[in-house]
């Protein structure tokens, strides 16, 4: 066993683990680390067969802001731990069901041909050799139209989601921090030249 | 030097060999950084003391020179206190979890010309997805501690960061537009031949940008709501003592430092001396580069004892509202400049 | 909302944050006007207001004649007096407690005394290690105006014109 190949268990195990993890642990907290585990062991496994790019977009994306995002969200929600196991037994058929449905599907679909056909042999590549580069050429080339429509379609999403989610405020009195700072003096403030009033002498007197 | 090391554990398996060369890399790395973070530090109370017209810690050895030093004498030797209720495990684990990305981020950092510890393609990339996992650290922190004013900070935290990643990666883009690469290697020597060479004057808004988020990033002041301790007392780490605050501590010196060697890197023309001339050819690479870093940090800390603390929504404002579209601009501007020919010379 | 070139200007250059970091980069090189306090001082003034002492004429008798007219002004109810008639008539304090934890150093005691007998020295580099140190009795007291005497009459001389 080389070197390499034991790096790949190794990752390949912690990957295993916390996958199992993350659909057995009660706590979502819990389960959405174990789901960070899980990405960053598999971004470490593409990095062995030498997909930096795509490794380190996982890390980036999923890990650096998906699941934050993810964590945000569950870390607020307050959850009863003796309900949920209370709930356990009532769903076990159902859930029991759908994952043998799915195991069957998995082994239906492997067993009719699914990469039945000769792979390709891998190719190391030289040392000078990006996979950046590679990547970046096909998509703006063979798979431009898609790539463009998927970004189209996450900026519609984008927007959708922010218009569901404004509402007009009319009694909020917010203050537009862009004109705070153009305000000048000659906005607010006039300075009127006028005589000065001297009272009286005999007003002064009493 | 890789020879003698091979010649002296010629007995031992290939595997130890490989991973024990590694390890000795990492800890030449490491060993000067850290010493760098507590130096800086002590720098930061010397300078932010100076400009407040103090002097600073000045008691403990000669000029107050051994002040870091007892600092982490104290620190080791405080109680470490786990809050009740609290997540045991993740509460210790998430000190590890932020300062661990801090370090393992230097991987890819180029000191010198040959002095790097894993020159990879994607570098960039690297250090955006590591600076990326800083953030938690700070959640954990604030989640498994048990207390509100922990849960506060680490929420505003959370919502920063994610926000002020997007106009620092945005930043990165123009950088790597005009580079060509992703590789920091290949990014400072594109910048060769000067001062004037360097990307900080075609890129100045992304500078100025990258800059700003990385402060932001780094929950530093004027952005330090994470730990405003005027409103949530000290945000993520109030329940933390003893080793626990101190590797927090190490994390955001660590960050703030490799916020200021990204910087120089990027638009400061890393190991590069600012003339191609005699006297400042001399000089090693490291030099320069430590030179250049030590100035960035310093203007971490100038900003500080500057600018008051800003509003949180004012952060999200600045953020979303102000520096994301100034670099979409200045990235459409570089594509035009260095793909239409005539104006081709801003980027040349 | 017209445009103002003048602010956009201002805006897109960052003046406003230059101008800021100005001030503070010329604070950084103004010389420093800290004062390293062990080895330097702070001028007191004689008027000021620091650990109690009970003084004696310069016969050795104390002054203090138990009128109690600093228990009755101390804001802070700190001091606790005895008395009773000494052999030769006189009347004098058996008992003169300050609880130096309740005193506001306020320097009424001082004021009200009509003898001059109870004074606040400039002592202020004092502390406490034991439970129980902070009340003060009258033969301590005595001792403090004892040992010094000699800056506390010079003090009440330099003030004398003010008073």
């Amino acid at each position: 066993m080389t070197f390499l190949q034991l790096v790949f268990y190794v990752f390949s195990a912690i990957l295993v683990f916390a996958a199992a993890m993350v659909v057995t642990v009660r706590n979502p907290v819990k389960s959405a680390l174990y789901l960070v585990l899980a990405f960053f062991s598999a971004a470490c496994i593409w990095l062995i067969l030498q997909a930096e790019f795509l490794a380190i977009v996982l890390v980036l994306v999923y890990v650096g802001a998906v699941m934050v995002l993810f964590l945000f969200v569950v870390m607020m929600l307050d959850i009863d731990l003796a309900r949920l196991r209370a709930g356990f037994t009532r769903y076990l058929p159902v859930g029991g069901l759908v994952a043998a449905l799915m195991a069957l599907e998995i082994v239906l679909a492997l067993y009719t041909g699914f990469g039945q056909g000769p792979s390709p042999e891998a190719v190391m590549a030289g040392a000078e050799y990006s996979n950046t580069k590679a990547l970046g050429a096909v998509l703006y080339t063979d798979y431009v139209y898609a790539f463009e429509i998927a970004a189209l379609i996450l900026l519609v999403s984008i927007v959708a989601a922010i218009v569901l989610t404004m509402r007009k405020r009319p009694d909020h009195k917010y203050v537009n921090p862009g004109q705070q700072v153009t305000v000048r003096r000659e906005d607010r403030l006039k300075i009127i030249k006028m005589k000065s009033e001297k009272p009286s002498s005999t007003e002064s007197s009493t | 030097m890789h020879e003698t090391f091979l010649l002296l554990t010629g007995w031992l398996p290939e595997p130890v060999q490989t991973v024990s060369w590694i390890m000795m890399k990492i800890v030449a790395i490491l060993a000067p950084l850290m010493l760098c973070v507590a130096y800086f530090t002590f720098a930061e109370r010397k300078i932010i003391g100076y400009i407040q017209t103090r002097v600073g810690p000045n008691r403990v050895g000669p000029r107050g020179w051994l002040q870091p030093i007892a600092d982490s004498v104290k620190l080791m030797f405080k109680e470490i206190v786990v809050p009740s209720r609290s997540n045991r495990y993740l509460f210790l684990f998430a000190p590890i979890l932020s300062l661990a990305p801090a370090l393992a981020a230097w991987a890819v950092v180029p000191f010198s010309d040959t002095l790097v510890l894993a020159n990879i393609d994607a570098g960039l990339l690297y250090v955006l997805a590591l600076t990326s996992m800083g953030v938690y650290g700070v959640i954990l922190a604030g989640w498994a501690s048990n207390s509100k004013y922990a849960f506060l900070g680490a929420m505003r935290s959370a919502a920063q960061i994610v926000a002020y990643e997007i106009a620092m990666g945005f930043a990165l883009v123009g950088v790597l537009m005009v580079a060509g690469s992703l590789n920091l290697h290949q990014i400072v020597t594109g910048q060769s031949g000067g001062f004037w060479q360097w990307y900080w004057l075609p890129l100045l808004p992304l500078l100025v940008v990258y800059f700003i988020s990385g402060v932001a990033e780094t929950n530093r002041a004027p952005f330090d709501v994470a730990e405003g301790e005027s409103e949530i007392v000290a945000g993520f780490h109030v329940e933390y003592s003893g080793m626990g605050f101190a590797v927090f501590f190490l994390a955001e010196y660590a960050n703030m430092i490799l916020i200021a060697a990204l910087t120089v890197l990027m638009f400061f023309g890393g190991w590069l001396p600012p003339l191609d001339v005699a006297p400042f050819t001399w000089l090693p690479g490291v030099f320069w580069f430590g030179a250049k870093t030590a100035l960035v940090a310093f203007l971490f800390l100038w900003l500080r004892a500057t600018f008051p603390r800003y509003r949180y929504d004012q952060i999200m404002r600045l953020g979303w509202k102000v520096l994301i579209p100034v670099t979409l601009v200045w990235i459409a501007v570089i594509g035009l400049g260095k793909f239409y020919t005539p104006l081709g010379f801003i980027f040349s | 909302m017209a445009l103002n070139f003048r602010q956009l200007y201002k805006t897109f250059t960052l003046q406003e944050l230059r101008k800021g970091m100005g001030v503070t980069g010329r604070q950084l090189l103004r010389k420093k006007t800290t004062i390293m306090y062990p080895e330097e001082k702070t001028p007191k003034s004689p008027r000021f207001r620091g650990l109690h002492a009970l003084r004696r004429y310069p016969n050795g008798e104390e002054r203090c004649i138990a009128c109690k007219l600093c228990e009755a002004v101390c804001p802070a109810l700190a001091i606790t007096i005895d008395s009773e008639e000494r052999d030769d008539g006189t009347r004098r304090t058996t008992r003169y407690d300050i609880d130096l934890f309740k005193c506001i150093y306020c320097g009424f005691c001082e004021e009200a005394c009509p003898v001059d007998s109870i004074v606040m020295t400039d002592i202020h580099e004092f502390h406490m290690e034991e439970n129980g140190e902070r009340m003060v009795d009258k033969q301590h007291l005595l001792e403090i105006g004892d040992k010094y005497e000699a800056e506390i009459a010079a003090a009440r001389k330099q003030d004398s014109p003010y008073r």
